[in-house]
């Protein structure tokens, strides 16, 4: 997923003179994860810029950048850094076009790693989807593969708002997958389905879809396993439609339970299909406070085990 | 009509130098030479227990780790400034003060295998856990020293922060909380030159770190942060002048950022090994045996009881069983119905292991 994203950079950098990435050690050091690597030797110091550590400067600055005409891509280092850069996302990247009637839109795209498995320090492993997505006026992305990772950020990059890319750390670089050398978009708002079935439903994002696609392929379970994509706004269509068909439906992400992305969907498919539903929507995720040091990282983040029980019980219903 | 308001100056203090020589005229009467001894000591404790958190972690034994290789001196100059009941606000990288004021070993590698009841000594030693986002432990340094005043106590406290933490709005809002209130808050900036790839002349267009303080109105100064000697001095007349006051300690990373880091792709090997000439803990001991009070054979034995102390913390770290519930119960001081079911889902489902 490192070289997918990379090469989005650069085929977008090729085409539009306007982007410019800027953020913490993502010049010569090609960003700590290496996503940015090599691109200061394409594209030149104006273009990657190095920053001063100064979150709520690089995301601040980046909505100045927008409104000067240019397309800001500030990567954050680690999700929990970016909370820091928290008012300025709020306040004014999710509300300059509502607040000027669209005659001031934020072209921007800000990425940054998310996400546990890699065992790393405090604040580097948190999943914080739902806290941007909560207030609307952010589009808030996470993909689960290479090919909508690449496709995800050039959309991304050809549309006039502020959108938050997620990329889940242990995704980076777990397996590798063939995707074409050209430009090519996969539309922000549409999930996908990795797999069509009729038993049930289950809808994941990010880290956790290899989870589910490996349970699912050991059960040897028909259901529909969707992959969101984009998390706000996300495609409620796909979701009902396939809630509908299955009526029952599990929801999976490694984020904390509490007010997640799965309250969300839960309550949207309540309102709108509960009575085409055979059993309770379930979900798993990680309990309800904020993830621990690494050493307790394995009792925290759900698993395998934890899906695949989850899914028996669904199924006994 | 046009004047001048305002003038400002900064200091830069050095007592001994590189090869151990003291500036006698600078140096604190109350410097014995058995407190000099004790200082070198426990440089060279924090140098050989961080060698050994680099190795543990080489084997796979400890996560990402942060060594302090090469910032000694930053760090014991200002243990020994700081009196018992003073308060101590880390960053991340500041395990040789944690030491120097008595954090049980097995403490340090408990937190550095991922475990948060490494922290739960930190409260005998007066500090506040690592704060991992640069600079967020910053306005809390400033609310203790607030509290300190507020309820009439006598404790200062000693916050550090990096070179590079200087450039966030959290640590100018610090300072400048602790200027209005004129409160007993010492903050050392262990500017090592590099955080991560950004060396300190990307940061900031400021010729000095330290002058960051005249705009908050405090006092300043900058020393050889490999000055044991003159660390001490700067922390120790700030914390008994009971005001705000900055001290930037130059120093430099001679390792890397953390174990997750290679410094080969962003510095050379020329600019680290002409601040290996300006060790810390050499110049110390070329000062102690030009006084006859330091030999081979002590320092072979002093190593030799560290390394003892050492290896017996990490058995006891390595013996620590790690208990998944008390995750569950420390959300809050109540236990929540919610949190209650989700602890007894996970306890009974043995985690899902």
């Amino acid at each position: 997923m490192v070289g997918a994203i990379n090469n989005a950079l650069e085929l977008c950098m090729k085409e539009d003179e306007k982007i410019i990435l800027l953020g913490e050690d993502i010049g010569k050091d090609g960003g700590v994860f290496r996503v940015t690597d090599g691109l200061i030797e394409k594209f030149g110091e104006k273009r990657v810029v190095d920053t001063p550590l100064a979150e709520s400067a690089i995301i601040g600055a980046s909505i100045g950048m927008a409104l000067s005409g240019l397309r800001p891509v500030p990567e954050v280092q680690f999700a929990g850094f970016m909370l820091l850069s928290f008012s300025q996302l709020l306040n004014h990247a999710a509300r300059y076009r509502s607040r000027t009637r669209s005659t001031m839109p934020l072209p921007m795209v800000v990425r940054t790693p998310v996400g546990g498995g890699v065992k790393a320090l405090e604040h580097h492993s948190d999943n914080p989807e739902a806290l941007y997505s909560h207030i609307g006026g952010l589009i808030v992305v996470e993909p689960s593969n290479p090919y909508d990772a690449k496709g995800l950020l050039i959309k991304a990059l050809h549309m006039n708002d502020p959108i938050i890319f997620l990329e889940p750390t242990k995704l980076y670089r777990l397996f590798k997958q063939e995707i074409p050398d050209e430009m090519y978009e996969v539309d922000i708002g549409k999930a996908s389905y990795l797999k069509k079935g009729e038993q049930l439903t289950v809808i994941t994002y990010g880290n956790t879809v290899p989870i589910v696609s490996s349970v699912i392929e050991k059960k040897n379970i028909s259901a529909d396993v969707i992959d969101l994509r984009t998390i706000n706004p996300f495609d409620e269509k796909t979701i009902l439609e396939s809630a509908k068909k299955t009526g029952k439906v599990l929801i999976v992400h490694e984020a904390s339970l509490n007010f997640g992305v799965g309250a969300e969907i839960s309550a949207r498919i309540a309102e709108k299909a509960m009575f085409e539903l055979s059993a309770p929507i379930m979900r798993v995720a990680a309990p309800s406070f904020p993830v621990p040091y690494p050493g307790y990282e394995n009792y925290y983040i759900p698993n395998e085990k934890k899906v695949s029980d989850a899914i028996d019980k669904l199924l006994s219903v | 009509m046009q004047k001048q308001v305002f003038e400002g100056y900064v200091e830069y203090l050095q007592i001994m130098d590189e090869d151990g020589n003291i500036d006698e005229k600078l140096m604190p009467a109350e410097l014995s030479d058995e407190k000099i001894i004790d200082m070198y000591k426990y440089m060279l404790f924090a140098r050989n227990l961080d060698a050994k958190t680099l190795s543990l972690q080489r084997q796979g034994r400890v996560y990402t780790f942060a060594p302090l290789l090469g910032e000694e001196a930053t760090q014991i100059g200002v243990a020994f400034a700081m009196k018992k009941d003073d308060i101590l606000v880390p960053s991340f990288r500041q395990h040789g003060i944690f030491l120097a004021r008595g954090l049980p070993l097995a403490s340090h590698f408990i937190y550095w295998k991922g475990y948060e009841e490494g922290n739960i000594t930190l409260k005998g030693i007066n500090s506040t856990p690592f704060a991992v986002p640069v600079s967020t432990q910053m306005p809390h340094a400033a609310g203790i020293a607030f509290g300190q005043k507020y309820q009439g106590k006598n404790a200062s406290v000693v916050a550090y922060i990096g070179d590079g933490g200087t450039s966030e709005g959290d640590f100018y809002e610090s300072i400048n909380f602790a200027g209005v209130y004129k409160l007993s808050l010492v903050t050392i900036i262990e500017n090592n030159q590099w955080a991560i790839s950004m060396p300190r002349s990307g940061q900031t267009a400021a010729q000095t770190l330290a002058q960051k303080a005249v705009a908050a109105g405090i006092d300043c100064i900058q020393v050889d942060g490999n000055d044991v000697i003159a660390v001490y001095k700067a922390a120790s007349d700030a914390i008994k002048s009971r005001n705000p006051a900055l001290i930037e300690c130059v120093t430099y990373r001679l390792g890397m950022h953390t174990t997750s880091d290679d410094p080969t792709k962003y510095r050379t090997d020329e600019e680290v090994k002409k601040w290996e000439q300006k060790d810390p803990i050499k110049r110390v001991k070329a000062y102690l045996e030009k006084k006859n009070l330091w030999n081979d054979k002590l320092e072979s034995d002093e190593i030799q009881s560290q390394m003892d102390r050492i290896n017996k913390a990490v058995e006891e770290a390595e013996s620590f069983k790690p208990d998944p519930v008390s995750m569950f119960k420390n959300v809050y001081s109540f236990m929540p119905e919610i949190i209650s079911e989700e602890m007894e889902s996970a306890v009974g489902a043995n985690f899902w292991l």
